[in-house]
């Protein structure tokens, strides 16, 4: 866990002082809304429909169990007792009063946390895979890095009015976990001959053109990413469009420009500013990297991790799910769904937190993670302390066995919160999940991402969902948008749209439909809903979904 | 033909709670039902400006648009009607705790 420096603290400290002043003076109406509005989103505060809104950073989704506690007390003292977890490893307070913000961002600088770059045209939260440090699959822990690009974005000068907001994910494993190639960057730690360095993508980004990153560089050595990114950030900031909005991202330049002209841009520009890195960031980065130490693990007893294994199949099954391999095989790491069927996803209850803090802090060598998919990982737990654990988090409505699993949806706030939606989808998740929970078709099913926007924006990752659901306005009706065969990971891909929408009332038994051709169509139970749909392709789903479109045709 | 005008209300966000409002004869409410229903093009025009310039009281005045029925306003588009309701997975907002106060 990064550990914060005084000049860290005092940057806080200064910051949100000056916040706290200029609400003062938007209260007492010395500053007017558009004087004010830009200051407020440089501290991470929107309004959005109903209530202002706090979004804070919870970088590379990494927290230890005193900062998860301090959210649990912002919740209940300034919120109404529950917090929102986002697919860019934030949290975001729905309900907060302008008045009480400075007193929520000083809470929040008591454990090192801020809202600083969660909005404007800046270097965003930087974001990582969820189970970095602990994966059987890594080849390095992703959170250092991590780290020192936020270190060095945090109030970059040069980058604080970038042409659109700039996205960076990071993952230290071949697999996926961090939608890498949906990032304006996206970074994967590999080797070459036994030394470490990044694999570059630029240029994805989802939203209204949603777009695959494409490999600018194989390989850059640990010294010079910093010098890159620098090079490929100053590069967009100027050839970035800023005559159009929806234009203006990092992966319409490379479309425009073409990843050729891109790199040989950032080839010279990386020419002229070389020689500033002198080393200091390594420096840095060394420091860094003792701060993320692997924890001690202890050698005891697994046993009671196999036996209730075999007596309780409740337990069994939620291991089935919920479990991932650790690097150390007597360890596991535990995902914690925020997706009880019927619930908001990514919703955590201020006593939801302060369990999952506890069972850290008891279990988890004090370490905690937000994944992108809205869920909570506790990324190092002895085999031997599952149960305990598992018997926990089901006191409190946290032991879900779904995680992979139709039910384990990401929905975007939507109409329900959001200023910018153009229709629900909160209220699809929750009746997908409890309509194949009645069904009792969850496990059968098996693997299958459901990914929900509220509009075009796509906060919901819909494009990258094996079904992808996006709400729409169509003629002041809520319609529903199924796109197919998205893939977030590795084998990224934007989904394939599979037709006319359906109203709010039809569709889930769309999806249903969908669901049902699966397991039609598959070869074997071991053939996955993306594969069958690779296998497949659009047209026997498309059938499955407007089956009076297929009977005219035939 | 230029198109008819039809009914609205005057609407924004309070500055300091952020939860919506409504202009109604005497000053903001909270409540919908209470808002002054506009019919009258000219006279809309003139109260959206008067609100707007409340700056320090309100935040994004605009007009939206509503049906009556049986005198009362009601939401046509059902963004407003979340607006004027709250949202649907909590009984958050206006739902929570109704209240007719004034701002
Ligand atoms: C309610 C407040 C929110 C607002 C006003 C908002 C606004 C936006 C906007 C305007 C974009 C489009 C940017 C562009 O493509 O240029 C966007 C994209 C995005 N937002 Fe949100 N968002 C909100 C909440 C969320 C939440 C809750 C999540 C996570 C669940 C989220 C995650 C994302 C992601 C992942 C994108 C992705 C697209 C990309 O940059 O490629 N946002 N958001
Ligand atoms: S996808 Fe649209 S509706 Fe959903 S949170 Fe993002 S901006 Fe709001």
């Amino acid at each position: 866990m990064y550990h914060y420096t005084d000049f860290d603290d005092a940057f806080l400290k200064e910051r949100n002082a000056q916040f706290r002043a200029q609400v003062e003076r938007r209260i007492d109406g010395s500053l007017t809304e558009d004087e004010f509005k830009p200051l407020r989103l440089m501290n991470g505060l929107y309004l959005q429909l109903h209530a202002y809104m706090l979004r804070v950073a919870i970088p590379y989704g990494t927290l230890n169990s005193r900062q998860m506690e301090k959210l649990a007390d912002i919740a209940d003292r300034w919120d109404k007792g529950y917090g929102h977890f986002t697919t860019r490893q934030n949290i975001q307070y729905n309900w907060p009063e302008l008045r009480d913000v400075p007193d929520m961002l000083d809470a929040l600088a008591e454990v090192n946390m801020h809202a600083i770059q969660t909005s404007g045209n800046t270097i965003r939260n930087v974001t990582a895979d969820h189970f970095a440090g602990a994966a059987a699959d890594e080849v390095a822990d992703p959170r250092p890095v991590a780290e020192l690009i936020r270190q060095w974005s945090t109030d970059h000068p040069e980058f604080q009015f970038l042409p659109r907001k700039f996205k960076v994910a990071v993952t230290g494993a071949a697999a996926d976990r961090a939608v890498i190639k949906a990032h304006d960057i996206g970074l994967q730690i590999v080797e070459k001959d036994g030394t470490l360095g990044f694999k570059v993508i630029v240029g994805g980004g989802l939203g209204r053109t949603p777009m695959i990153g494409k490999v600018l560089y194989e390989f850059v050595s640990q010294e010079d990413l910093l010098p890159t990114l620098e090079a490929i950030v100053s590069v967009y900031n100027l050839l970035g469009r800023r005559d159009n909005k929806y234009k203006a991202r990092i992966k319409i330049t490379v479309h425009e420009n073409g990843i050729e002209d891109i790199r040989a841009r950032v080839d010279s520009r990386y020419k002229l500013i070389r020689e500033q890195f002198t080393g200091i960031d390594q420096q840095m980065l060394a420091r860094i990297e003792a701060d993320f130490a692997t924890p001690t693990f202890v050698k005891s007893d697994v046993t009671p991790y196999h036996s209730t294994y075999q007596h309780d199949p409740l337990f069994r099954s939620w291991a089935d799910t919920n479990i991932a391999a650790h690097k150390n095989p007597d360890y596991a790491i535990v995902s914690i769904s925020l997706k009880a069927h019927g619930k908001t996803p990514g919703d955590a209850t201020s006593r939801q937190m302060r369990l999952m803090a506890q069972l850290a802090k008891r279990y988890g060598h004090d370490e905690l993670r937000i994944s992108h998919e809205q869920n909570v990982i506790l990324p190092h737990v002895h085999k031997g302390d599952l149960p305990s654990v598992y018997y926990a988090l089901k006191a409190e409505g946290l032991g879900t066995a779904n995680i992979g699993l139709i039910s384990d949806i990401i929905a975007c706030p939507g109409m329900d919160y959001c200023a910018l939606a153009t229709a629900r989808s909160i209220p699809i998740a929750q009746e997908i999940a409890t309509h194949f929970d009645a069904l009792k078709l969850e496990h059968e099913v098996g693997p299958l991402k459901i990914k929900i926007s509220g509009c075009i924006n796509a906060c919901g990752h819909h494009h990258v969902g094996h079904i992808g659901i996006l709400g729409l306005d169509r003629a002041g009706v809520e319609n529903y948008q199924i796109t197919l065969g998205g893939d977030g990971t590795e084998d990224a891909q934007i989904g394939e749209r599979a037709g006319p929408g359906f109203s709010a009332d039809e569709i889930i038994p769309a999806v249903e439909r969908i669901v049902m051709a699966y397991l039609d169509l598959r070869d074997s139970p071991a053939e996955t809903f993306l594969n069958t749909y690779r296998r497949l392709g659009l047209a026997p789903f498309k059938a499955a979904l407007y089956p009076e479109a297929a009977a005219n045709a035939a | 033909m230029p198109k008819p005008f039809t009914p609205k209300v005057v609407t924004a966000n309070a500055l300091l709670e952020g939860d919506v409002i409504y202009l109604s004869a005497d000053g903001w409410t909270r409540d919908l039902s209470q808002a002054d229903v506009l019919t009258d093009e000219a006279d809309a025009d003139l109260r959206l400006i008067e609100a707007s310039a409340q700056v320090d009281t309100v935040v994004g005045v605009y007009l939206a648009d509503v049906d009556v029925q049986d005198g009362v306003p009601v939401p046509v588009h059902f963004r407003e009607a979340f607006r004027a309701k709250g949202p649907s997975n909590y009984i958050h907002g206006k739902q929570e705790a109704p209240q007719q106060e004034q701002l």
